[in-house]
């Protein structure tokens, strides 16, 4: 079997809370709290789960743009994460990000020319007209014209300007892309036509991508493989087939009753979760979905169920599977 | 509250040994120093060595901060190289002089700049609000020491309405108890003494008032129209209350807040004020005080003169901040 | 996907003729006070530039044969002590003036801000020394510190620029540490860290200018302050030098005259008070416009 091109192993991000004066123990955040998984080359991997629950910031902390706690990031083989800045940069022409807000990840002062050459003088030798060739190749790349790097972001419409965005992220000919719900803020005619260019990206350039987001319908169009995020730990993990049919673990089976399904096979009964999610400063004891959970049993509540294999590269953490294996 | 004033005042811990630290390297960059300023030109290279030997000027800069600080903390501030007088005792009076000066300055300034500001957001753009938007814009862009010598001019020279400087007048004094001496007279009953102390200080009073008064009246009638077209206004409009009672019970009490925020930062102006104003007034005040020593090369004067009045003023400022947490419940103590 | 490019370009381009200063002009352009503001700078400027071809008599000497004339059409505001031209002198003192309050803004602001970038873009210590630093500057009635400062650099035009620039750092420096906090926190500083960028290369070409707004708002205003701090200065005898036509010296020199001649006070005060005017209420009309978020 091939290596995998990125690996996240137990990553792990705990923020410290601001503790009162007379509050002795030191308590944490734990927005990230051992995820792994692996992506092949040419692969895409879809990181699903409700707001907060630390999708968006496992990417960001792959990147190093929040530093992790602990847990290693192998990218080719090697550990990123404990890279100093400097030697980052070498890594950051290969991992890219794209942003979940278009109007806020443009720097509204620089036309989009100068937005999407700043990585090219950054990290590469060529010179001026060399860097808007290539600008303008990435804009036709994108579905935009070579025109448009003058104006600036703010005249653009969303759409575009997630072009913009996906452009920039392309200058540096970066292997991996992590798109951070890249098109959640975008309407949903406008999502298709976007998602439509990353595959074709995908296809022309031989990109890997990290797919992040809350909506299921989105990850299910684009990924190969998936992994459902509760509470900074991955609950779920399999092939987007053996997820979207056979999905195990309560949560899963929740969020997917909730998403709108077109075939009538395999429409369900509609699973109304209770409450919100709760807070990483304080989460419950043993299986962290437990208060919410339609089938919790009393062991849930003790003890913290862990990322079993159920088969078929298919992997789930909860009790109820227990004795399947 | 109570742990977040004692927060605050640790805080204050740092800022004031900063500050220490500020003054006496000012005081140690001037150029000259206090033993040649004593002795005079004159003086033998060993007459000065001996003296510096004698102040502790010969040890180690570290040394004389330490007792510097030392000092200040039992309430030494050093001896005036003038006067040959301690500073603590001498300090007392010019510092009431100002204190008197600097109140009066802030009731002009508070009862004008408040009704103007309420009044100009009331009837908002009417020849009123221009006419006084257009003299608040003047007032914050007036020379202070130009106004004084202005009003010096036509109310004391041209018709003799007021005095043009000094506290009281010389031929009739008044017996000195706390140093302000509206108060003074009033607790011995010397009516004509009161009047003549109250003229004395309404032309510097007004000069140093000015600026304030105009930023006042600028934030109240803006923070005015923003309450006027609150639901509560509303509603009490609806319930049929007067004009009158509305703007100066139900809003001013929430339009006050951004001004109350702004008093502690209008003290400093006012203690910068007081300079140029005490010198144009001849008014015996701290800023007089330290400006002259400034001139004379009084070290220890200045040294302690900058200190105190920089003491008052971060006091001052806490004061305010605490008293503002105390009005606006929306405030967590953080 | 080719389509939605085309239906929205008709608009695009007509949009993007105006650089991003030229709608920044446009709003300022209709306060009408700001205009008028800027007229009076103008107008100063203008002054002090042409003052030699505006008045024909030298701002420095002595003429026995003429001293404290009333204002005539001989000298349109009259003569001092020494027989000087005050109209000259003023025309003269306005190139001071703006000197002044030029330069000082521009020595604050170029320090307070590299002091504020450090401090909101580093944070941790870096921001708590120069924070307290500021606290310390500020808990300093203006004037009296920069009275102290021209104290030990002796006194000159030149040392009051000095005091006046050392003392408005930390309004400068807390502003923009402010503005760097919060834009810190956009997207797009995250994507240009994305890239690899230097911090160097993230705080010069995207937070600065980010941030440089209020700088240029609170720097308009900043100059009517220094205007008048310099004029106290030479007012107290610490800025000006004899013979140097600095408005606020003026004043101080032709105090004893006010009885007998108060022409020589009316006009230097005037002039101070007039530019003053003229750069707050510039400088309130760009807040207007550019910022109105800002109080």
């Amino acid at each position: 079997m091939k290596r995998p091109l990125l690996e996240v192993k137990n990553l792990k991000l705990h923020f410290p809370i601001d503790k009162g004066l007379l509050e002795k123990e030191q308590k944490y955040v734990k927005a990230i709290d051992g995820v792994n998984f692996s992506i092949y080359e040419n692969e895409t991997f879809g990181l699903v789960g409700e707001s907060g629950c630390g999708k968006s910031t496992t990417g960001k902390a792959i990147m190093k743009l929040i530093d992790p706690t602990d847990g290693e990031v192998i990218f080719r083989g090697k550990d990123i994460s404990k890279y100093s800045r400097k030697e980052m940069r070498n890594v950051y022409k290969n991992i890219q990000l794209i942003f979940q807000d278009p109007f806020a990840s443009l720097n509204p002062r620089k036309s989009v020319g100068k937005i999407i050459e700043e990585p090219l003088i950054v990290n590469s030798n060529l010179d001026s007209k060399a860097r808007k060739q290539r600008v303008h190749e990435l804009l036709e790349l994108v579905g935009l014209h070579a025109y448009h790097s003058t104006r600036y972001p703010h005249e653009f419409s969303g759409g575009q300007r997630q072009r913009v965005g996906i452009a920039r992220a392309l200058a540096l000919n970066p292997k991996i892309i992590i798109a951070d719900e890249a098109v959640s803020a975008l309407d949903v005619s406008i999502q298709s036509q976007v998602l439509n260019l990353l595959r074709k990206l995908q296809r022309e350039l031989g990109l890997t991508y990290l797919f992040i987001s809350h909506d299921l319908s989105v990850v299910k169009h684009i990924s190969d493989k998936i992994g459902v995020m509760y509470l900074g730990k991955i609950i779920e993990q399999g092939t987007k087939d053996s997820v979207y049919a056979k999905p195990l673990h309560p949560y899963t089976q929740a969020l997917l009753s909730a998403s709108p399904t077109i075939s009538s096979e395999n429409r369900q009964e509609r699973i109304v979760l209770k409450g919100d999610m709760p807070s990483p400063a304080n989460p419950p004891t043993g299986c962290a979905f437990h208060p919410r959970c339609f089938a919790a049993k009393p062991e849930c509540k003790m003890v913290q169920p862990e990322l079993r294999d159920v088969g078929d590269g298919h992997f789930v953490a909860c009790h109820l599977y227990n004795e399947q294996v | 509250m109570k742990s977040y004033i004692t927060r605050r005042l640790l805080q204050l811990i740092p800022v004031l040994l900063g500050m220490s630290i500020v003054v006496f390297a000012i005081i140690h960059a001037i150029p000259g120093d206090p033993a040649t300023v004593i002795l005079g030109d004159q003086a033998t290279p060993e007459a000065v060595a001996e003296l510096k030997a004698e102040m502790g000027l010969d040890k180690p800069i570290t040394t004389q901060y330490a007792t510097y600080v030392k000092d200040i903390v039992t309430g030494d501030l050093g001896t005036s190289l003038k006067t040959k007088k301690p500073i603590s005792e001498e300090i007392t009076p010019y510092l009431m002089a100002t204190v008197e000066l600097m109140i009066i300055s802030m009731v002009i300034a508070i009862i004008v700049g408040v009704n103007a500001g309420i009044l100009a957001a009331w009837r908002r753009a009417s020849w009123f609000d221009y006419s006084a938007m257009l003299i608040a814009l003047i007032g914050v862009s007036m020379p202070v020491f130009w106004l004084g010598l202005m009003e010096q001019w036509i109310f004391a020279e041209k018709l003799g309405w007021l005095p043009s400087t000094g506290r009281i007048n010389a031929r009739e004094p008044v017996e000195v108890i706390t140093g302000i001496l509206l108060l003074d007279t009033t607790i011995r009953g010397n009516w004509p003494g009161f009047v003549d102390a109250f003229k004395h200080l309404l032309l510097p009073g007004i000069a140093l008032g000015t600026i304030p008064m105009a930023i006042i009246a600028r934030i109240t009638r803006s923070s005015m129209l923003e309450v006027l077209n609150a639901d509560y206004v509303r509603t009490a409009r609806a319930k049929g209350l007067s004009e009158l009672k509305i703007l100066y019970k139900h809003a001013l009490k929430n339009a006050f807040a951004p001004v109350l925020t702004i008093i502690g930062m209008l003290v400093g102006l006012l203690l910068g004020g007081a300079v140029l104003t005490e010198t144009i007034f001849g008014w015996p005040g701290i800023g007089r005080y330290i400006y002259d020593a400034i001139g004379s090369r009084d070290y220890p004067v200045i040294q302690s003169g900058i200190l105190i009045v920089s003491t008052i003023f971060v006091f001052v400022n806490l004061f305010v901040d605490l008293l503002y947490a105390q009005l606006d419940p929306r405030i967590k103590y953080r | 996907m080719e389509t939605s490019t085309k239906e929205i370009q008709p608009f695009v381009i007509k949009s993007s003729k105006k650089p991003l200063w030229l709608k920044g002009w446009n709003r300022i352009k209709r306060q009408r006070a700001a205009m008028f503001g800027l007229a009076i700078v103008l107008f100063f400027i203008m002054v002090g530039i042409l003052a030699p071809l505006i008045t024909s008599y030298p701002f420095d000497g002595f003429y026995p044969e003429r001293t404290l004339v009333p204002p005539s059409a001989e000298h349109w505001f009259g003569t001092d002590d020494q027989g000087r031209d005050i109209f000259s002198r003023i025309v003269y003192g306005a190139r001071i003036s703006l000197w002044i309050g030029f330069f000082s803004v521009i020595g604050s602001i170029i320090v307070g801000c590299l002091l504020g970038l450090i401090a909101g873009f580093y944070g941790k210590w870096a921001d708590s020394v120069i924070s307290r630093f500021f606290d310390i500057m500020l808990a300093f009635p203006s004037i009296l510190l920069a009275i102290a400062i021209v104290a030990i650099l002796g006194p000159s035009l030149f040392n009051a620029l000095i005091a006046i620039a050392i003392i408005n750092i930390p309004t400068y420096g807390r502003l923009i540490r402010s503005r760097v906090l919060s834009v810190k926190e956009e997207e797009y500083i995250m994507s240009a860290r994305s890239t690899g960028m230097s911090d160097i290369r993230i705080l010069f070409q995207h937070i600065l200018p980010n941030s440089i707004t209020p700088i240029i708002v609170q720097g308009t205003l900043g100059i009517a302050t220094a205007i008048l701090e310099a004029a106290a200065l030479g007012f107290l005898g610490l800025g000006a030098q004899p013979g140097e036509p600095e408005w606020g010296k003026m004043l101080a020199d032709s105090r004893q005259f006010l009885t007998v001649a108060p022409w020589t006070l009316l006009f230097p005060g005037f002039a101070i008070m007039l530019t003053v005017v003229g750069f707050n209420m510039f400088g309130d009309g760009l807040r207007d416009a550019l910022d109105p978020k800002m109080k």
